[in-house]
């Protein structure tokens, strides 16, 4: 949804939690006898969250045959330790981070769909604090980084098998523009 | 039963509806709420259900068969209650009733009333109860209502009857929240207890979870990640005004409301690592409730505001812990199993539910605070977020059926089972609201 979409989303939302509001309006108020059956009658007035926009970045980013055009890191099961074959994309966004420090992060942790969503919430932040100390130890400026956690909600893999559950404990990498 | 509900609705409900229908084609796409409403269907009832007659009320034929199936249908689903066929009698609140032909049909109770128009548009809905056993009326009452509102008419009048049967107050009349995940869009909705008058509050291409109600029934706290990571929000129902409460930088998430709806619980990574926070409810001082080097997060208060308790790892498996609220040390509760998540006190402080992964299962368990004695009160394979009902009888989570996300509603004694699906959606993230005030 583009801006102006977007604008007009949110007058129309606000238009029909009007007429909701004027349509649930039916007071009921104590008489003779009887004791009302409803104060608070709860009409809900529904609102459109929106999103962030994407924009341009540096092709060094972006270009598949670049090192810094992959964003992932994996963890194994039940583990928050950057294994060795990810030290060589880990230590090429630290060092573009070094090089670029106008550019900032966002880490996103996230986990495999087994057991509770806040508790997920939080294993996935220790993934993502783990990739940022690394970033961090190869000379990315800690104020460059925010790691956050996308728990099990954002998989990239729908499947409910073991397969799948590896592709989403994952830790991934966006750059300003793409937050 | 529930279409025919719907089918018996009088015109002004059907109206409100259509221009709900209208007001949602002038939004964009992205904004038309999924309309699909929950059914209920019930997979086990109570031992002793008590055997009750609910006499169809007298009044005009489409308003009092709505109202009388609401109220049937209300102590039906509760699976404390078994409905004796009334017959052809004609009964209404001034009836004496024929107390030999009743303990004949096998009835233990007897509700009788009727529905009128008041003269300005509105209705008024009377009703008795009597035990037919002492052949004596249990009480009754008169509730002012409407069109638009008689479904709600029909809840008051099936707690009424509830609370008199069983000595509990009734949960008819209450809402209850849940969160609708779609293709690429997630709603949080608000509906009656029993699934009906379900209404959007948010709809978000992004994911929406952990919704907890205010004590007094007008906010809901929730975590949105429509930024691109946890938010936690404080949403008025009817004016859908919106307050990011929490917004710092990292993870903001597990709200939980104190009782007396000033203060919340959460979990905040601004610090480093999950960990506890108070806040003020308009996101206002920010005070560190614990400190531990692992992972701290669902706080939930005791219903005397005096406790918090909260999952976390410190101890190496994640365990249920207590804290006082106003800080302390933590007292690990759980220990049998080495997964024990997403605890929630009972409203009478007595025990705890919470979510207890047994050979690979994540099963609905319930503890016995005094005794520590833990029940499990599943047996299937993926139990999450236990809420309890305000009267502390039934237990909502969600779990999953054939790969589709449902509610159910559980009895703490394990026997009464309620689903609460959507036709091909998946509802996940229930929250039970409060007693109407």
């Amino acid at each position: 949804m583009n801006r102006s979409q977007f604008r007009m989303a949110a007058l129309s939302a606000a238009l029909l939690s009007a007429l909701l509001a004027g349509c649930g309006s039916t007071q009921v108020g104590p008489e003779q006898g009887g004791a009302p059956v409803e104060t608070r009658s709860a009409d809900v007035a529904p609102v459109v969250a929106g999103g962030a926009q994407g924009t341009m970045l540096p092709a060094v980013l972006t270009d598949p045959k670049s090192i810094l055009s992959k964003r992932s890191v994996y963890f194994d099961y039940d583990s928050f330790e950057v294994k060795g074959e990810f030290k060589d994309l880990v230590a090429a966004h630290a060092k573009f981070l070094a090089d670029n420090r106008q550019f900032k992060i966002l880490i996103q942790g996230n986990t495999d769909e087994r057991g509770s969503r806040e508790y997920n919430l939080a294993l996935g932040q220790k993934r993502a604090d783990a990739l940022k100390k690394m970033l961090v130890l190869l000379g990315a400026r800690e104020d460059q980084i925010e790691s956050v956690s996308l728990g099990e909600e954002k998989p990239k893999s729908e499947g409910h098998d073991e397969s799948s559950w590896a592709q989403n404990r994952r830790a991934d990498i966006l750059y300003s523009g793409e937050f | 039963m529930l279409r025919s509900l719907l089918e018996h609705l009088a015109p002004a409900l059907s109206r409100r509806l259509s221009l709900f229908a209208a007001g949602t084609l002038l939004v964009a796409q992205m904004a038309a709420p999924a309309h699909a409403e929950l059914t209920i269907e019930i997979t086990g009832a109570g031992a002793n259900r008590i055997p009750v007659a609910i006499a169809d009320f007298s009044g005009e034929a489409g308003v009092a068969r709505a109202l009388t199936t609401v109220v049937r249908g209300d102590l039906e689903r509760s699976g404390m209650f078994r409905l004796v066929d009334p017959g052809a009698a004609r009964l209404d609140e001034n009836s004496a009733p024929a107390w030999g032909d009743w303990r004949s049909k096998g009835a233990d109770a007897l509700a009788a009333g009727s529905i009128a128009s008041t003269g300005d548009g509105r209705l008024e809905a009377r009703f008795r109860v009597h035990d037919i056993n002492r052949q004596s009326a249990l009480g009754g009452a008169a509730y002012v209502t409407s069109t638009p509102t008689l479904r709600l008419a029909g809840h008051r009048i099936a707690d009424f009857i509830y609370e008199k049967l069983t000595g509990e107050p009734g949960v008819f009349s209450t809402k209850i929240a849940y969160v609708v995940k779609g293709a690429g869009r997630y709603e949080l909705h608000v509906a009656d207890a029993d699934g009906q008058n379900a209404q959007a509050a948010l709809i978000s291409r992004e994911p929406i979870i952990s919704p907890a109600w205010s004590p007094d029934g007008t906010r809901l706290a929730y975590v949105s990640f429509e930024n691109k990571k946890p938010v936690i929000f404080v949403h008025s129902l009817a004016s859908g005004r919106r307050v990011a409460v929490a917004n710092f930088r990292g993870s903001n998430s597990a709200p939980a409301w104190s009782p007396d709806g000033r203060r919340l619980a959460v979990v905040l990574t601004k610090d480093g690592g999950s960990q506890l926070f108070l806040i003020n409810a308009d996101g206002s001082g920010v005070q560190r409730l614990a400190t531990s080097s692992g992972i701290d997060t669902e706080p939930c208060f005791s219903p005397d505001g005096a406790s918090i308790y909260f999952t976390s790892d410190r101890g190496g498996s994640a365990q249920i812990y207590r804290i006082p609220a106003a800080g302390g040390s933590a007292e690990r509760v759980s220990f049998e199993g080495s997964y024990n998540v997403s605890p929630r006190v009972s409203p009478d402080g007595r025990s705890l539910a919470f979510i207890s992964r047994r050979d690979g299962a994540f099963r609905l368990a319930l503890m016995d605070l005094a005794s520590r004695q833990v029940q499990l009160l599943s047996d299937s394979q993926k139990d999450e977020s236990p809420s309890f009902a305000p009267n502390g009888r039934m237990i909502l989570i969600a779990t999953e059926v054939g790969g589709r996300g449902v509610l159910s509603a559980v009895s703490t004694d394990g026997r009464i089972r309620q689903r609460l699906s959507i036709p091909a959606g998946n509802v996940r993230e229930p929250a039970w609201g409060p007693f109407l005030k």
